[in-house]
């Protein structure tokens, strides 16, 4: 056998370190709680209507990036036109600024004293300390990650494909849903998992514009803060584990894609 | 049938300036030019997929400039043929006919008729993906067939075939044309494919026309250096065929495949012949001794003329097999070529 070198040892070593770091929390966390702890907690009223009410947001937030960011993604990726840097640039803020930032924007457009909060007023739509407030604060956070995945699905299409489309007669409309469509759905598909499980792990942002109704990262910094950290843990493995469902499914749609190209 | 107008278009790169063009309906009309000159993006605008910055676009006598590419009735084949990977290739084919209203039965009789005239029945239920560049192209021709569009435009079709497909596909173009009422358009960058193929067509360098007019034309009398340039192919020759050979004055060159016509032209490419000193036994089937009568320096390449009788052959080679051989001006030399290397037109 060949003599492994300093270099293979080295990262060797830095993977492996990396891979328990993350692993080694998680599944403490996720074994500490007894199965009593946990049929307890799915149990309560409380913990199952924040994981619901998270699910259930999220998932909207998901589906509200799909219809608003479908159009940006697809403008982006084929069209060229002044300030298209500036366009990403702002669709990438959400990512980059911390999440009680984004909590505090949104409340101080949507408060009382904004004429845009006013707005929404009189029209009877309450954002702090509401569901609207969370899905609102969902789509923020979320929409960055599903425009990203459906412009990759976009750019991988050739425009070609689109024009050759329109010349045997089919209007933009028709080549989307017949080429462009079909070609992408995978991408979309995965950006809309992306964007649910962002939306799910949010708190920051959402802590600050609705902590009633609870979902469920404030449930479980609610538990922690009150009864400790034994109290906290069964919720949290259940939205772990819920959370592990959605990226599981997620890889297996890419790995998926990738064999069949 | 076809006019533009004092077409004017900037698109990144590429710019076209002040095209006018005249093209006659049921014309096989050749756009030709150096790669980058923008023949595409010409092609793309006549179809409605560019925007002209200024002057007018006509399908038989009506300003077409404005209209959308679905109301044109121009199908357009791309040089990589962009199937849709997702659609077998009767579903590519079908594609059109979900646009335009007509009888169901009608269209899959068209569908039938077009499988076969491109020879493809066997690949009916078979994806994109799974096909050969020469079944993809057939795919590809069918497609764009099926709506009879009024013009039919060809970008660069022949490029990416070898040899062998080149000739049958040729073929299936003539055919094609005799059996369609559509104006077809061609782009090309080879004018020897052009000359073979074209009736008339026009020279496009740097988004400009150069030239237009019969193949013959051009050939005979370029009237820039920059049309003698694109269509001064080298090692293009008159000649008279006879069973499986081509009488080029005291030459016979072997073509190893028979030809009706008795006239026509043969044309080799440089870097097709390969130089000797000595006489090889190989497997190529012509062989001529001449005399060196010049070398030009191409940058890695050096352009070897040769005289063999009357006849100037011109060869490429390497600098190495150039110091190898002791290539110079007046030596003797034997040069070679496969029957396989002679295009025919």
């Amino acid at each position: 056998m060949r003599h492994k070198d300093f270099f293979f040892w080295g990262t060797l070593a830095c993977a492996a370190t990396v891979v328990a770091f993350i692993t080694l929390p998680l599944v403490q966390m996720l074994s500490a709680p007894s199965f009593e702890a946990l049929s307890d907690a799915i149990l309560d009223k409380d913990v199952l209507n924040s994981i619901v009410l998270s699910l259930s947001a999220a998932s909207l937030a998901a589906l509200i990036s799909f219809i608003l960011g479908t159009p940006l993604a697809y403008l982006l990726s084929r069209r060229e036109f002044r300030g298209k840097r500036l366009v990403e640039g702002i669709i990438d803020l959400p990512i980059i600024i911390p999440h009680p930032v984004v909590g505090i924007a949104i409340l101080s457009v949507t408060g009382r004293n904004h004429w845009f909060g006013q707005f929404l007023t009189d029209f009877g739509i309450r954002i702090m300390g509401s569901v609207t407030g969370i899905v609102t604060v969902m789509v923020f956070v979320a929409i960055p990650f599903y425009i990203k995945a459906a412009k990759e699905g976009f750019d991988a299409i050739s425009p070609r494909l689109e024009n050759v489309s329109r010349s045997l007669g089919a209007s933009m409309f028709s080549t989307f849903f017949r080429i462009t469509f079909p070609l992408a759905w995978r991408s979309m598909l995965a950006g809309i998992i992306m964007a649910c499980a962002r939306a799910i792990s949010e708190f920051g942002a959402i802590v600050i514009v609705a902590y009633h109704p609870m979902i469920a990262p404030v449930m479980i910094y609610e538990r922690f803060e009150s009864y400790g950290l034994k109290y906290s843990q069964p919720v949290a493995v259940w939205l772990i584990a819920i959370c592990l469902i959605l990226f599981l499914l997620l890889r297996i749609l890419t790995t998926r894609q990738k064999k069949n190209v | 049938m076809i006019t533009l107008e004092n077409l004017h278009i900037e698109l990144g790169e590429f710019n076209l300036h002040n095209i006018d063009l005249h093209i006659e309906e049921n014309d096989f009309f050749m756009l030709m030019g150096p790669s980058g000159a923008g023949k595409t993006v010409l092609l793309e605008a006549i179809a409605g997929l560019v925007t002209p910055q200024q002057g007018r676009i006509k399908v038989a006598g009506k300003d077409i400039t404005a209209l959308p590419p679905e109301q044109r009735g121009i199908s357009i084949v791309y040089q990589d043929y962009a199937l849709f990977p997702h659609l077998n290739v009767a579903d590519n084919i079908r594609y059109g006919l979900h646009f335009h209203r007509r009888d169901k039965q009608v269209g899959e009789l068209r569908l039938r008729e077009l499988l076969e005239l491109f020879d493809l029945q066997q690949l009916e239920k078979r994806y994109p993906g799974t096909l050969s560049g020469g079944e993809q192209q057939r795919v590809a021709m069918a497609r764009a067939m099926i709506i009879n569009p009024q013009v039919l435009l060809l970008d660069e079709p022949l490029s990416a075939l070898d040899p062998r497909l080149r000739e049958e596909f040729r073929l299936i173009l003539k055919q094609l044309q005799q059996n369609t009422t559509a104006t077809i358009l061609m782009v090309t960058h080879d004018f020897a494919e052009a000359l073979a193929l074209g009736g008339r067509g026009a020279v496009i360098h740097q988004g400009r026309v150069e030239q237009v007019g019969t193949m013959e034309d051009l050939f005979q009398r370029p009237q820039s250096t920059l049309v003698a340039d694109f269509v001064g192919m080298k090692n293009l020759f008159a000649v008279r065929l006879q069973n499986e050979t081509a009488d080029l004055g005291p030459l016979h060159i072997q073509l190893g495949r028979h030809f009706d016509e008795s006239r026509g032209y043969i044309a080799i490419r440089p870097e097709d012949i390969v130089l000797s000193t000595t006489q090889l036994q190989s497997s190529m089937r012509n062989s001529f001794r001449g005399a060196i009568s010049q070398i030009i320096s191409q940058g890695f390449y050096y352009e070897v003329h040769i005289a063999v009788g009357e006849t100037n052959f011109c060869a490429l080679v390497t600098k190495g097999a150039l110091l190898e051989m002791e290539l110079a001006e007046g030596k003797e030399i034997y040069l070679f070529f496969k029957s396989t290397a002679i295009h025919i037109f």
